[in-house]
């Protein structure tokens, strides 16, 4: 079994809000493993971009706080850390890459000043030695020429270019885990492929562990080795790819994956699930896809079940794969 | 997958000449005419007021009593004051104060208006309460009132009308830089700035003042325009320059009573506070087409 780098336990991450406590990240449990792909999906606004946040602490705030539960790197629990100890630690041994490339360059800059910021920053290198290296990590993620290209403003490049430059800068210091946040969804389809392939590729060669969130299964089944499905922040299923797709558990993930478009099949009409992701609200009751479920019980309106392992490393959040004899308490 | 790229690329194809942001925008500017004639306005200004001294005929104290009033010719190219002085050389050295004013003026307000609508911006809650709300209050008062306010406070002098309109000024700076920091701030690079772990300090001064600085030159350039007008305006009601500095404004009022019988002494000061102010509404004008990204097509 592999190492765990980041181990999240049990985070709760509330925004306050005039209207009161919004649980966005509601108790998530979540492993990335050394040199694995872990891919979080869910519909928007479904707590996984937070989640992602929270990891490095970057959730705003006001009005964003982490109210509970540990997230452990290599053992350490980042949350009562101060913000001195997290800049070491971002951009370093964790680092994070964006949705969308065209904003997350600053216009004013060259893209190798911003790539040569984060080595500067960390390890103190020279002018001379950062830039040598910031042109390196440019050839590292399949930029031609970067040797003019390093010297070039982020509106001389493309989208895709962009987002290359992004994953450059974010691996430039060699992290351990790289948290990608819906990193090809402003990307073309051809320029998507690229970038997940760049993704795989330093996935596979520096052995980066990488946290994929996305709202594409597509992505998901190309370059996730495990899949944790989110639902109204909850984690309501987690497992291998294989097992997911093949014999999905919960409800929410079986809509999910009805929903993609399939080449080989004749359909009438692209199946949606009903209905939309509820508001969250602390006075929540029972199972939060409840709502939109179509094998809803009384017991789901009741309480929440919990996430409980169904077959090996295959874990799901559903009354109807729960064993009420053995949980009984 | 980036070999195929490269291929596409004809290797003897010289780079484009890789100019920055900054770069872009003089390109731009230089293709507006209107703006190139408030540049151009602006800077024989400059000029005139740098070379006072030595394009002046006479010097601008030097009284010829015998000479009073007397219309334009070939010895006063703008004809002479009711003291005898000569138009045109008080006009040229007139420009130096003008510009001055406006000048420092301006940055004084720029200086403290950024750094408090920096604060107010970045770090919000109860600073931004309380620099809002100072703002507000300045705001509240028409500027030349207040204007007048602080130089009756500090006494009438040209350095204290310079102070005054400084600080009248300070609100439009302060609200405009709050603005743009608060649109910044959620940008998405501020916040891949943090997530390579760099600080706050640094992302204020790497990221978030250089690129909120466009609003700040434009207001600047049509600020300096206003603050010209701002100092002729106290000049004018005596609260300004003194005599016998010879400031246009000053010169105006001074010479209101001969606008009939000499007009010169008149239209000279008027036609330079004119064209100067002219010239930086029309390059703040063209700044603005050129750096406010809105405009852009």
């Amino acid at each position: 079994m592999r190492q765990p780098i980041l181990r999240i336990e049990d985070l709760h991450t509330h925004f306050f809000t005039d209207r009161g406590e919004v649980p966005a990240v509601d108790g998530v449990d979540l492993v990335v493993h050394s040199g694995e792909v872990l891919g979080v999906v869910g519909e928007s606004g479904c707590g996984k971009s937070v989640t992602s946040l929270s990891v490095l602490k970057l959730v705003p705030s006001p009005p964003g706080r982490i109210v509970g539960g540990r997230i452990l790197l290599k053992g350490k629990d980042l949350v009562p850390l101060k913000e001195k100890e997290m800049r070491g630690i971002r951009g370093n041994s964790v680092s994070m890459i964006f949705q969308e490339p065209m904003t997350s360059l600053n216009p004013l800059f060259t893209v190798g000043q911003q790539i040569v910021e984060t080595v500067r920053l960390h390890r103190g290198m020279s002018r001379k030695a950062a830039r040598a290296h910031a042109v390196d990590m440019l050839q590292k993620v399949g930029i031609p020429r970067a040797e003019d290209i390093v010297d070039e403003y982020p509106h001389q490049l493309s989208g895709g270019m962009r987002q290359r430059v992004m994953i450059a800068m974010s691996i430039s210091l060699n992290p351990e885990l790289l948290i990608a946040d819906e990193p090809t969804t402003a990307l073309d389809v051809t320029i998507q492929a690229q970038i997940l392939d760049l993704l795989r590729r330093l996935n596979e060669e520096q052995g980066t562990a990488v946290m994929l969130i996305t709202h594409d299964l597509g992505v998901v089944a190309e370059m996730c080795d495990r899949v944790a499905v989110m639902y109204a922040g909850k984690v309501v299923e987690e497992g291998g790819v294989q097992d997911i797709f093949n014999h999905p558990l919960h409800p929410y993930t079986q809509g999910l994956i009805r929903s993609v478009p399939r080449m080989n099949e004749e359909r009438e009409r692209l199946y949606s699930i009903p209905g939309h992701v509820p508001v969250l609200s602390k006075e929540m009751q029972g199972c939060r896809f409840a709502p939109r479920c179509p094998h809803v019980m009384e017991v789901c309106l009741r309480s929440m079940p919990e996430l409980t392992l169904q077959e090996e490393l295959h874990s799901c959040r559903c009354w109807l794969h729960e064993r009420p004899q053995e949980d009984a308490v | 997958m980036g070999q195929a790229t490269v291929n596409l690329t004809p290797p003897n194809v010289p780079a484009e000449k890789v100019s920055g942001p900054w770069g872009e925008a003089w390109r731009a500017f230089r293709k507006n005419k209107t703006a190139m004639l408030g540049l151009f306005i602006i800077v024989f200004f400059v000029l005139v007021a740098l070379l006072a001294p030595v394009i002046a005929p006479y010097g601008y104290k030097e009284q010829e009593l015998v000479n009073r009033l007397k219309p334009p010719s070939a010895a006063h190219w703008f004809g002479t004051d009711d003291l005898g002085r000569d138009m045109f050389t008080r006009i040229l050295y007139g420009a130096r104060i003008s510009l001055w004013v406006g000048f420092f003026s301006v940055i004084g307000s720029i200086i403290i208006g950024t750094l408090l609508g920096v604060l107010a911006g970045f770090y919000g809650r109860w600073i931004d309460m309380l620099v809002s709300r100072c703002f507000d209050i300045l705001l509240a008062f028409p500027s030349i009132l207040l204007a007048i306010a602080v130089v009756a406070i500090l006494g009438p002098s040209l350095r204290n009308a310079l102070l005054a309109i400084a600080i009248v000024n300070i609100p439009t700076y302060g609200r405009l830089v709050r603005a743009k920091v608060l649109s910044l701030k959620s940008e998405e690079y501020i916040t891949a700035a943090r997530a390579i772990g760099m600080k706050n300090s640094r992302i204020l001064f790497t990221h978030i003042l250089p690129n909120s600085l466009t609003p700040i030159i434009v207001q600047g350039t049509l600020g300096i325009a206003t603050a010209i007008i701002e100092a002729a305006a106290l000049g004018f009601l005596g609260l300004g320059a003194q005599p016998p500095d010879p400031e246009w404004g000053k010169m105006l009022s001074d010479s209101r009573q001969f606008i009939q019988k000499a007009p010169w002494t008149v239209i000279f000061p008027g036609l330079s506070i004119m064209l100067t102010v002219l010239g930086f509404n029309l390059m703040g004008d063209g700044l603005r087409d050129v750096l406010d990204p809105r405009m852009k097509n």
